[in-house]
This record gives C-alpha cells, sequence and structure tokens, in this order.
C-alpha cells in the first residue's frame, strides 16, 4: 500500500532523523505559521524559506522521486483553487502568492513526515495535553489504515476472481458492498484489538 | 475541498479553530458520557475505516473525480458525537502525514468537514427521516443528508476562501456549491449503498437504522443548542457578510415579500410566479443557492421512489411469508 512508504521513510536513518521528534514538529509548524502569515511582498523570506527547506530535504535524505510524487498528486488541489483567483481583479498576483506559500508548507509537512515516524508526531500531540482520546484514536488509524486497506483489496480480488465483470452500476454496487463489509470487518477487528489491549492491561 | 495551508488568513483561521475547538470538547464531553474503554478501539478503527473509505473516487461531470467525504456515513454508523471525533482523527492524519490539506489551515478544514458535515448532515437525516417513517424514506433521508453534507461543506469552504480575501465571494461559492452538487450524488448513492451493505451483513450495529420504528432516544436539548449555535455562528461569520452585500440579492427579496404579503391582503388573487421575476436571478451566488434548494428536492425526491420500487422488488423476489408448518 502506498502509505508504507512514509512509515519505511521515517524510520530511515540521517541527522535530520535522529533530531527530537517533538522539536522537528514543533519547527515545522513554525515554519508554516511564518510562511503563512508573512505578506508575499517580503520576496526574502520566501526565498529564505525555500532554501531552508531544500535544506532539510537534502539533510534529511528526503528521495526527490517521492518528494515530487505527492507534490504532483497535491498540486493540482492547488492550483484548482488559486486558480480560483485568476478570475479576479489583482488574480495573478494573488495566485502567485498563493500558490508559492502552498507548496512550502506542504513541502514541510512531507519533509517532517517522511522524517519523523508518526509515533513521534503524535507524543508531541501528548505533550501538548491533546485528550487522550483523540491521541489514541489517531494511533490507532495510523496502524490500522495499511491493515484495512490491503482488506479491502483482498476483498476486491477475491471477488473480481469469483464473478464475471458487469455494468458501470454494479461496479458501484460492489464497491459499496466491500466498503459495507470493511465496516463490519472493522468492528470485529476492533473487538479482538480490545481484548488484546485488556490482556496486557490497558486501562 | 481540503484547503491547503497559505489560502487562508490569520482572523479566519482562528475564527474557524475556535468554532471547531468548541464544537470538538462538546464531542469529546459527549462521547465520554458513554464511554467504556471498548468504545477507543472502535472507534480507532472507525477513523482508519473511514480513511480508506475516502479512498474510493467516483468519476463527476468534466472529468474530474470525487471522493466519499463520510461524515453522515459516520453520524449514521456511530452517532454525531462520535462522528465529529472521527472526522477530526482523519483529517487531523491528513493533514500531518499526508501533507491532504494544511496544518494550520486544519481548523478550518475541521469546521467544514467534521462539524458542519456531520452534524448539519446528522440533523437533515433525523428531520428528513421523520418525514417519511418508512424504510425507503430512511433510506432518503440518509442519501439527501449525505448529499447536503457535501455542499453545506463546500459553501463553508467557499465562505472561509472569501473572508479570507483569497477568492472573491461571488466567485467561490457558486464555483463550490455547484461543483460540490454534483460530487454529493456520488456521496449519497455510495453512503446509502454501504449503509445497505451494513444493514444486511449485520443489522445489530445499526440499531436505530434498520429496525423499522425503533427511533434512538431524542438528543439532550443543550448538545442541539451548542452545536447548532457553533454551525449557526459559523453561517454568520464566513456566509452572512456576503450574501447580505449583494446588490440585488435579500433586500430585493425582502422587498418582494413585503410586496407579496400586503397583495395577499388584498382581496385580488397574488400574481402567479410566471411574471414574478425570480429576484437576483442574474446574481450568480443567489442562482447557486436557488439550484441549490431546487437540488435538496430532487435528490430527496428521486431518491425516495428509487429505494422504494428497489425495496419492493427485494421483497417480492423473497418468496411470501412460509405458512406456520404443521406439528409433524
Amino acid at each position: 500500500m502506498k502509505h508504507e512508504r512514509v512509515d519505511r521513510l521515517s524510520r530511515g536513518e540521517s541527522p535530520v532523523h535522529r533530531l527530537s521528534p517533538g522539536l522537528k514538529t514543533a519547527a515545522a509548524f513554525a515554519f508554516i505559521l511564518a510562511v503563512t502569515l508573512i505578506p508575499f511582498r517580503v520576496g526574502a523570506v520566501f526565498a529564505a524559506a525555500g532554501a531552508l527547506l531544500v535544506l532539510a530535504i537534502a539533510a534529511g535524505r528526503v528521495p526527490a522521486a517521492y518528494l515530487l510524487k505527492r507534490l504532483l498528486l497535491l498540486e493540482p488541489v492547488i492550483a484548482a483553487v488559486a486558480g480560483l483567483a485568476l478570475f479576479q481583479p489583482g488574480g495573478a498576483a494573488r495566485f502567485a502568492a498563493m500558490a508559492v506559500k502552498s507548496t512550502l508548507c506542504v513541502g514541510a509537512v512531507l519533509a517532517l513526515s517522511a522524517t519523523t515516524p508518526a509515533a513521534g508526531i503524535l507524543a508531541f500531540f501528548r505533550a501538548l495535553r491533546v485528550p487522550s482520546i483523540l491521541t489514541s484514536m489517531a494511533a490507532l488509524t495510523v496502524r490500522y489504515v495499511h491493515v484495512l486497506g490491503d482488506e479491502l483489496r483482498r476483498m476486491r480480488r477475491a471477488r473480481r476472481s469469483r464473478t464475471f465483470r458487469g455494468g458501470k452500476a454494479r461496479a458501484w454496487r460492489s464497491a459499496a458492498a466491500a466498503a459495507g463489509h470493511l465496516f463490519v470487518r472493522s468492528t470485529e477487528r476492533a473487538e479482538r484489538i480490545y481484548r488484546a489491549m485488556a490482556a496486557r492491561g490497558w486501562r | 475541498m481540503h484547503i491547503p495551508d497559505g489560502f487562508l488568513d490569520a482572523k479566519t483561521v482562528a475564527a474557524a479553530s475556535v468554532l471547531s475547538a468548541a464544537a470538538i470538547g462538546r464531542a469529546l464531553r459527549g462521547v465520554k458520557r458513554t464511554l467504556t474503554p471498548r468504545k477507543v478501539p472502535l472507534m480507532g478503527l472507525a477513523s482508519a475505516f473511514l480513511f480508506v473509505a475516502q479512498m474510493i473516487n467516483f468519476p463527476v461531470i468534466g472529468g474530474t473525480s470525487g471522493h466519499l467525504l463520510g461524515a453522515v456515513l459516520a453520524a449514521v454508523l456511530l452517532g454525531p458525537d462520535e462522528a465529529v471525533l472521527v472526522m477530526t482523527v482523519v483529517l487531523a492524519v491528513q493533514a500531518l502525514l499526508f501533507a491532504d490539506g494544511g496544518v494550520l489551515a486544519l481548523g478550518a478544514n475541521l469546521f467544514n468537514m467534521a462539524v458542519v458535515a456531520p452534524l448539519a448532515g446528522y440533523a437533515i437525516y433525523r428531520l428528513a427521516s421523520r418525514l417519511a417513517r418508512t424504510e425507503a424514506g430512511r433510506l432518503a433521508a440518509v442519501a439527501l443528508a449525505a448529499w447536503a453534507s457535501t455542499v453545506l461543506a463546500a459553501a463553508a469552504c467557499a465562505g472561509e476562501l472569501a473572508a479570507a480575501g483569497a477568492v472573491a465571494w461571488p466567485l467561490a461559492f457558486p464555483a463550490m456549491t455547484v461543483l460540490h452538487m454534483a460530487v454529493g450524488l456520488g456521496e449519497a448513492v455510495i453512503t446509502v449503498l454501504v449503509l445497505a451493505a451494513v444493514a444486511k451483513a449485520r443489522p445489530d450495529l445499526l440499531p436505530g437504522f434498520a429496525a423499522r420504528g425503533r427511533e434512538e432516544g431524542a438528543r439532550p436539548v443543550a448538545d442541539v443548542l451548542v452545536y447548532g449555535g457553533l454551525v449557526t455562528a459559523g453561517a454568520a461569520i464566513f456566509v452572512l457578510p456576503f450574501a447580505s452585500k449583494l446588490p440585488d440579492g435579500l433586500e430585493a427579496v425582502a422587498a418582494r415579500l413585503g410586496f407579496a404579503s400586503r397583495a395577499a391582503a388584498r382581496p385580488v388573487l397574488p400574481a402567479p410566479l410566471a411574471d414574478y421575476r425570480v429576484p437576483g436571478i442574474g446574481s450568480l451566488p443567489l442562482a447557486a443557492a436557488l439550484a441549490a434548494l431546487v437540488g435538496a428536492a430532487l435528490v430527496f425526491g428521486l431518491a425516495f421512489l428509487v429505494a422504494r420500487r428497489r425495496l419492493a422488488r427485494a421483497r417480492s423476489a423473497v418468496p411470501a411469508e412460509p405458512r406456520a408448518a404443521e406439528p409433524r
């Protein structure tokens, strides 16, 4: 599954990986805050921010192919919303500001998640006293999203191998049925996970 | 609909974050009322499930594709408080690990997709299913709620973009809502189909939905007030300033309505709609709002008819109730 890539990268080895996760998360937040709030007229700041980001990415040994792929996936969204700004007076300047700012912010998040394991980022939020229900839910989400994604793919493959392919309506219905069963399986899995957690003394 | 960083200004982010934080706090309190340790893994897995379900893509007019939002799906499967938390976790993980939606803009994205979408969607579901208490009515209510949740979240998103000065309201509102009226159709179909699949496989997981006539208990009034107040405050902050500033928008409607009520007081029949100029049709935002209202009625009616026909066919396919076997 494609999300596994982030996991593997985040457990890599580089000077940036060795920094404390809390420090990196705080730094990324500060970076995003600065990029968002500083007016775009101050061009030098953005050149410096870009250079800093490139430095962090290079030091963190984040593969360029990975970054480019994620950026290409996200840029259309940015371009679409920023593109709307083109249809109004003074739109070109606004478009440039939004495109540069959001690309820098996306780069910062990608650099953070590629050099910091999700558990480290979560620990930062726990330290900030985010309610434990939310952090536990997030931890379980990160842990099981691959498992459920794989389960959905297995169900689809099993279905494809057993049935003739129907029209579009049937494709929609089978996709939805698979999702429905995935929910059922998720609740059953949650029950097993709860028992396993309880057996290990959780709560 | 995930707003990236760099589009919103500080005041918009702050306002949206405060509203989202208040709603999430309320949801946490609501969930804690009934929280058993067993429920934490369930909600974690529900978040992971929704994360995966959001990858189901469907084509939308014009070569673009939409994906499931799942707010109403979560609200009907788990309950509104739980849906707020599940959507919050999904959006936070998407923003922090996959850069899908901004980190600072998270407050705004949470307000649109974790507060407005599940809460307004759930309210619409409850109200609409009261309209038609049959199974078909309930499915149609889900369809309407899912569709409306997408459109309302898009409208809130447009309001935030306009309040931040990123995209002007007369441009943002029609573009966002009209696109999501199309996206919402996919949302409605998938939500109904997934719920129908769950209801068929494990009706016990959907006590309020599958068993006919068994309504979930009424929500505490305080909850409804707080949630309703927060969503309304959002509308007042992000949408109202623009709606009331329309050149020939609300004033025109008000003038017309005032005129209409005076006309009705006279013994003469009120003028028919035909020579009644639909006010503000010249302005894009109002036209979009009107289209949304008409669309809502269409979605509900169409979903109701389809659901009733399908259910009738499903029943006729099942052999008639077997007669009580005689004891042998």
